[in-house]
């Protein structure tokens, strides 16, 4: 697999994502600057990392939105490209329209960071194929504004086309629905707060977030 | 070319709960503000711009409040544009 990874100002976790999968999964990986308006060749996929780009200002997410590299994040999406945004990139993804809802800030106010209960609720997309609807992982959160917010019509669109891909067993931000992740209609697009990078070796917590990447692979008959 | 300062004030949508508002609302009901009933936080933007005239200057700020500094799924903007400065 050659995958591409944002980096964008005061977004910390891309090095995380870059060990998991170079280091973790022996993939190719390639640091994607946020002002570069091109990919630089033809990637099998693309990861928006987590963190605080921009110093979260006006909106998490909201500056990196417009960043060049968005630009070419949407055509690659467009084409069917799978795009994985974690945390922060799951924001910019809401922010750039490229997903449905937006995340505010929890309703305990607090930044929770700890282990987290999922369910799988649609494994529609392609990085999700690895696993069956009601599926249980456990993957780390770490987020202050982790709120998924959508009004009711927006849900019900959610829900009607599949697009809910992971839910909190145990909500800890007040999540619209439980709703810890979604995708595009397509399914190629998918955002979650939780990180996956963060449960790919086994010296630092687990492994459920591999199997997010390998079934990607598997699905793209790739390694 | 003028010169105009405006306001862009950004909030919450009224059906979007903001826990930093009930958390301050709170604590001003602890200090005695007993009348309080609700308080709701945003954020006021101050901008300086260059335009011909009002009526462009109301365009442009109009558009950036759409596309940049108020996100529609979950907030509401105002603009104030205040009198031409000197």
């Amino acid at each position: 697999m050659d995958v591409g990874v944002a980096v964008f100002p005061g977004a910390n976790c891309d090095r995380d994502v870059g060990w998991a999968l170079a280091g973790c999964l022996g993939w190719r990986v390639t640091f994607l600057w946020h002002q570069e308006a091109a990919l630089p060749r033809k990637l099998d996929a693309l990861v928006l990392p987590g963190g605080f780009s921009h110093g979260d200002y006006l909106r998490c997410g909201a500056i990196a939105s417009s960043a060049p590299l968005l630009g070419a994040v949407a055509d690659f999406a467009a084409m069917g490209g799978p795009v994985l945004g974690i945390c922060n990139g799951f924001q910019v993804l809401t922010e750039a329209g490229l997903l449905p809802g937006g995340l505010i800030r929890n309703r305990g106010l607090h930044f929770v960071c700890r282990d987290q209960r999922l369910q799988v609720e649609s494994s529609c997309s392609p990085w999700l194929r690895h696993f069956a609807p009601g599926d249980a992982l456990t993957l780390p959160i770490a987020h202050g504004e982790g709120c998924y917010h959508i009004d009711p019509p927006g849900l019900r669109q959610l829900e009607d086309h599949d697009q809910i891909a992971l839910r909190y067993l145990d909500n800890p931000n007040g999540s619209v629905g439980h709703i810890a992740g979604v995708s595009n209609k397509a399914g190629n697009v998918l955002g979650l707060m939780p990180h996956p990078e963060r449960a790919c070796d086994q010296a630092t917590g687990g492994t459920d977030g591999q199997a997010l990447f390998r079934g990607l692979a598997h699905w793209m008959g790739l390694s | 070319m003028p010169h105009f300062h405006a306001t862009v004030r950004v909030g919450l949508r009224p059906s979007v709960l903001d826990p930093a508002g009930e958390a301050v609302c709170a604590a001003a009901r602890r200090l005695g503000h007993g009348a309080i009933q609700s308080i709701r936080i945003g954020k006021a933007i101050e901008i300086r711009l260059e335009a011909p005239d009002a009526a462009t200057a109301r365009q442009q700020l109009e558009s950036l409040s759409a596309q940049l500094l108020a996100n529609p799924v979950m907030e509401t903007w105002s603009l104030e544009l205040h009198s031409q400065e000197v």
